[in-house]
This record gives structure tokens, C-alpha cells and sequence, in this order.
């Protein structure tokens, strides 16, 4: 008996256990799954709570629910992996050991290491949206809201879905204008890149819509502390940028087991293969999802392209085969700008987002890098998608190699 | 790729000047990138540029400005005040390796 164990049930690992439980032989195959709670949230969703667009509802589930028969699921919180043993440990002492191991525990928000982030305003006038109980707080702090200064801030890069910050002031303009609100707040986007977004041709694109919107930008930002009292995000040159309303994208690191058992880089992120996924130090364990040191965006939608690869390789690995399979760094996302519209971005290793259209060239019926009623409608559809098919790990119909077809090359 | 010339060598650069071939790097060519961008290399300047080259080595990529500061040991203020306003893109410009892609 063999023991496959996937350390975090989130989009990752329950893809993974889902797709492997189902084809490797019962007789010879445990699958475990570990997780710290039965929680499993659409985190997509998290971004649209504020706005009420989506009920807290609408985006929590079970995660056991989520889980194929057969698959083993184990709640706890991991405290160490010892890769030379093959064996982790769970705060608590439970053992359990393993032939092949899966990394899947994603990144997590730290509002810990930025100085004063967390103070008595944690919250209140200092939000975030990247966890549940945060999305709910600004749903609330934003109602309160009554004009003044909205700052939207990341501290650094990589964030998972780089894209959602931008979302959220589109969205933001959308809302506040509808409360009537708008002429009396000025939004500010401040991030630590040089424009907004991460990739060139994105980058000018989303510029425009920014501009359009009479959204400010201050690049180049790279935050040393939040003065809660004076109401001010400082920089390490010494900027001061001056908000009533800070929503900020903590540092974002994977789980301190990673760096606790050795395996992690200076943000906890496991090294891997970037057409493999497995850990440059062991040819045990692989890494999926948030949880890797990818080239690419933390997505789900990267999560999803990449476990399709890594199941066949595995199945081959296992049989004594080489591993043939080879991931691009697909991703593909939805980026919502308001008025109901959303612009579609998709990418890889080696090619930066482009517009055109999306799968079919001229056709779409998606338009990559425009805003189009057709790319909201897609965004706001996963949702379902994502409960029901790609969790259960039911084929979906997208390649998970990005094709140039309908891209225009610049 | 375009091909200039610095300090009367053929050196090969991106579109944006970041060295493409870290091998044509040397410190006398350091020195002149740095004037480039007006900054003249003090012995604080050489510790985090050595660091680069030595991490390169060994990780096939730039190092992030995190990466400086927690493996490197320099204070991220300090970078700031060395390399004003963006550290990360011109420590790795004079060191002759391309920018840190921890931005995707
Ligand atoms: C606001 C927001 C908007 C987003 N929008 C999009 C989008 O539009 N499109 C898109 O493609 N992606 C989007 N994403 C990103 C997407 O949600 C993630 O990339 C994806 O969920 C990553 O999957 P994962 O399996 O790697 O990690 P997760 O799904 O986060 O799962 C990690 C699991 O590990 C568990 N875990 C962690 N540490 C431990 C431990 N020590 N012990 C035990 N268990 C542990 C956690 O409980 C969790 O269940 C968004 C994310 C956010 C926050």
C-alpha cells in the first residue's frame, strides 16, 4: 500500500485527490488529505462581498463535501514535514508518513509584517480583502463611508490574483458613484510596481482604465509602517500617502511549515520545477497552486492548468515512466471593471498578456484585454463552475496550454 | 535583442539596457552603469551588488529586494537610501543581471 498525502484542501488539493483517487487502484493507494479546518471558500468571491455583489453565503462551503469517496480527509494543522523520514507531523503529534507528498497550502495574508498594520483600527479604517472575516469588515466600513480619501495599497509582489486590487477601485468607482459618493472621494492605487500591473501591455490597458475613472496612481511604493493615528501609509523613501480608507494586500507568504522544515525560499515558497511542479531538493514532493515558487500568477486558474499536468505526470512517475507532461504558466483571468463589464487576461512562461479574442480568434466570444459584458458574464458564471465542476475535478472545456490563436501580437 | 556599447565594449542589452549576458559583466563596467544612472559605487554600494552576483550563481535569477534584505542581510532602508527610488531594478541593472521578476 502506497500513501499520496496533499497537505491543504483548498483548489489545489481537492482538484488533485479528486482526479488521482480516481484513477489510481483503491487496493494499492491511500489518498489523505490534510486541512486545518472543513472550511473551503470561492476566494474569488471575496472581492466582490464588499460591494454586496456576492452573500458571505454564496462563497463558503464544506470542504468535506467537496471530497470524492474514498479519499481520507484529516484535520489538522501541519507543523513540520521531515522529507528524508517522509513523514509529517501535526501540531499535536500526530504522524502520518508518506511515499509522495503534495505541497497545496497556499499563501496567506500576513498583516504581521508590515509595522503597524495591525492596530486597534485593524479592521475598521485599515481592511483588506483577502480573507473572509476581512471582506465582511470592509462590506461594513465601506457602508460607513462617507467620502474622503480611499487608498487601495499592496505591499509587495507575488499577491495571488495581482489583478484583484485593481478590480476593487474599478469596482469601488462603480459603487460609490451609485451612492453618490464619487465627487466627494478621491481613490489612490499605490503599489510597489512601476505602473499598474505587472506585465507591459496590461500594464498601459489597465493604465487607461485608471485614467479614465480619475483613479490616481503612486508607483513605485514600497511601504515601511502605517501611522493608524495620523492616518498615513509611509514608505521606506520616506513618502506619506494620506488615507480616511486603507485597504491594503498584506505581504503575502506561504505557511511558516514550509520555511520550519526547510523547504521554503525567504516568503516560505516552496522552489519547484516550473514545467513540473516538483521540488528542486526532492523527488518525493511536488508543490501545487499558491503554495510553489511559479514564474506565473498565484491564481486559481494557474492552480487548475497546472494540477491537469501534474496528474498525468504522476500517474506516469508511478508506473515507472517519464514524466512527458510540461506546464506553460497558463493563466487565465477575469479582471471586472464595473458597469458590469470585465476585461479578459491570458498568459503564460513566455508570452505577456495580448488583446484579441478569447478561445476563438475574431469570434471570442470573450475580447482579451477590453472590457466586454461577455467576460463579466464569464466572471461572475465561475462561480458555479468552480463548485461544480472543476472542484469535483470534472473535465473542463479549456486547454491547459495557452494557445495563440485570436491574440494579437504586437 | 540590441547590441551597445559601453565603456568601448559590445555589451548585449533589453530593450529596457538590463544586461542579457551576465558573463560580459566585470566591476570596471559595474562603474560605469552606475554613472549611467547617476550614482557613483561607494564600498556600501559594492555589498549588496557582490551579494547579486554571488546569489545569481547560485539561484539562476535575480534576487528580489526582500531576498537582499533577509538572505543579504542589508537593511531594505539602507537599499533605498543607496540606489534612491528603485532599488531593486537599479542594484540589478549595475550588477548586470536583469530585474527581479518576483512581479507576476
Ligand atoms: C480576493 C481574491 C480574489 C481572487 N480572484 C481570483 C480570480 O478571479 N481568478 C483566479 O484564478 N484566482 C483568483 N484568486 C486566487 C485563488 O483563489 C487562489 O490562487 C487559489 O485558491 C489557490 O489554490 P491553492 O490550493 O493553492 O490554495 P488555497 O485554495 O488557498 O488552499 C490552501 C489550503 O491549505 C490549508 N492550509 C494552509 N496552511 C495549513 C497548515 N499549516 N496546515 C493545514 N492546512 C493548511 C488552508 O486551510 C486551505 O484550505 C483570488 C484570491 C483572492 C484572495
Amino acid at each position: 500500500m502506497q500513501t499520496l498525502l496533499i497537505l491543504g484542501g483548498g483548489t489545489a488539493g481537492t482538484m488533485i485527490a479528486n482526479k488521482l483517487s480516481s484513477r489510481l487502484a483503491r487496493s494499492d493507494w491511500r489518498v489523505i488529505v490534510v486541512d486545518k479546518d472543513d472550511i473551503h471558500d470561492y476566494q474569488p468571491g471575496y472581492l466582490f462581498i464588499p460591494f454586496g455583489i456576492n452573500t458571505p453565503e454564496q462563497v463558503r462551503r464544506s470542504m468535506h463535501t467537496f471530497l470524492a469517496e474514498g479519499v481520507e480527509l484529516v484535520m489538522g494543522e501541519v507543523d513540520v514535514v521531515e522529507p528524508d523520514a517522509k513523514l509529517v507531523r501535526l501540531e499535536g503529534g500526530r504522524e502520518i508518513g508518506y511515499d509522495y507528498l503534495v505541497i497545496a497550502t497556499g499563501t496567506t495574508p500576513r498583516p504581521d509584517q508590515t509595522p503597524g498594520m495591525l492596530g486597534d483600527e485593524w479592521h475598521k479604517s485599515v481592511n483588506e480583502f483577502y480573507t473572509f472575516e476581512g471582506a465582511l469588515a470592509l462590506r461594513d466600513a465601506l457602508r460607513r463611508f462617507e467620502g474622503g480619501r480611499l487608498v487601495m495599497h499592496i505591499t509587495e509582489l507575488p499577491i495571488k490574483c495581482p489583478v484583484a486590487p485593481l478590480e476593487f477601485v474599478m469596482l469601488a468607482d462603480d459603487y460609490l458613484r451609485e451612492r453618490g459618493l464619487r465627487e466627494r472621494t478621491e481613490i489612490v492605487y499605490v503599489t510597489p510596481l512601476d505602473g499598474a500591473f505587472t506585465k507591459p501591455v496590461a500594464s498601459r490597458e489597465l493604465g487607461h482604465h485608471l485614467e479614465q475613472r480619475h483613479i490616481q496612481v503612486e508607483p513605485d511604493f514600497m511601504i515601511e509602517s502605517v501611522d493608524q493615528e495620523r492616518k498615513v501609509i509611509v514608505s521606506y523613501d520616506e513618502r506619506e500617502v494620506a488615507y480616511d480608507l486603507l485597504v491594503t494586500v498584506p505581504l503575502n507568504m506561504g505557511a511558516d511549515f514550509v520555511a520550519r522544515s526547510g523547504l521554503g525560499d525567504e516568503l516560505n515558497y516552496v522552489p519547484v520545477d516550473k514545467h513540473t511542479m516538483r521540488s528542486t531538493a526532492y523527488g518525493t514532493i511536488f508543490a501545487l497552486g499558491d503554495a510553489g515558487n511559479l514564474p506565473t500568477s498565484k491564481a486559481g486558474s494557474v492552480a487548475h492548468f497546472s494540477v491537469e499536468i501534474f496528474v498525468e505526470n504522476f500517474l506516469q512517475l508511478v508506473a515507472g515512466k517519464p514524466m512527458t507532461h510540461s506546464f506553460d504558466g497558463h493563466a487565465n483571468c477575469f479582471v471586472e471593471s464595473g458597469g458590469g463589464k470585465a476585461l479578459l487576461l491570458d498568459f503564460n512562461y513566455d508570452t505577456e498578456p495580448l488583446t484579441g479574442t478569447f478561445p476563438l480568434p475574431k469570434v471570442g466570444p470573450m475580447s482579451l484585454l477590453k472590457e466586454s459584458r461577455a467576460n463579466h458574464l464569464g466572471k461572475l458564471a465561475f462561480r458555479h463552475i468552480y463548485w461544480n465542476i472543476l472542484l469535483p475535478g470534472r473535465p473542463m472545456p479549456l486547454p491547459a496550454a495557452m494557445s495563440m490563436s485570436g491574440k494579437n501580437v504586437e | 535583442m540590441p547590441v551597445t556599447t559601453i565603456a568601448g565594449r559590445e555589451i548585449d542589452v533589453d530593450a529596457e539596457g538590463f544586461l542579457t549576458k551576465p558573463e560580459q559583466w566585470d566591476e570596471a563596467l559595474a562603474e560605469t552603469l552606475a554613472a549611467n544612472i547617476g550614482i557613483t559605487l561607494t564600498d556600501a554600494h559594492w555589498v549588496p551588488i557582490h551579494f547579486l552576483r554571488k546569489d545569481f550563481e547560485t539561484q539562476k535569477e535575480t534576487a528580489t529586494l526582500r531576498r537582499v534584505s533577509t538572505v543579504g542581510g542589508i537593511p531594505v532602508k539602507e537599499l533605498f537610501a543607496l540606489f534612491p527610488g528603485k532599488p531593486a531594478k537599479k542594484m540589478s541593472y549595475i550588477a548586470g543581471l536583469q530585474k527581479p521578476k518576483g512581479c507576476v
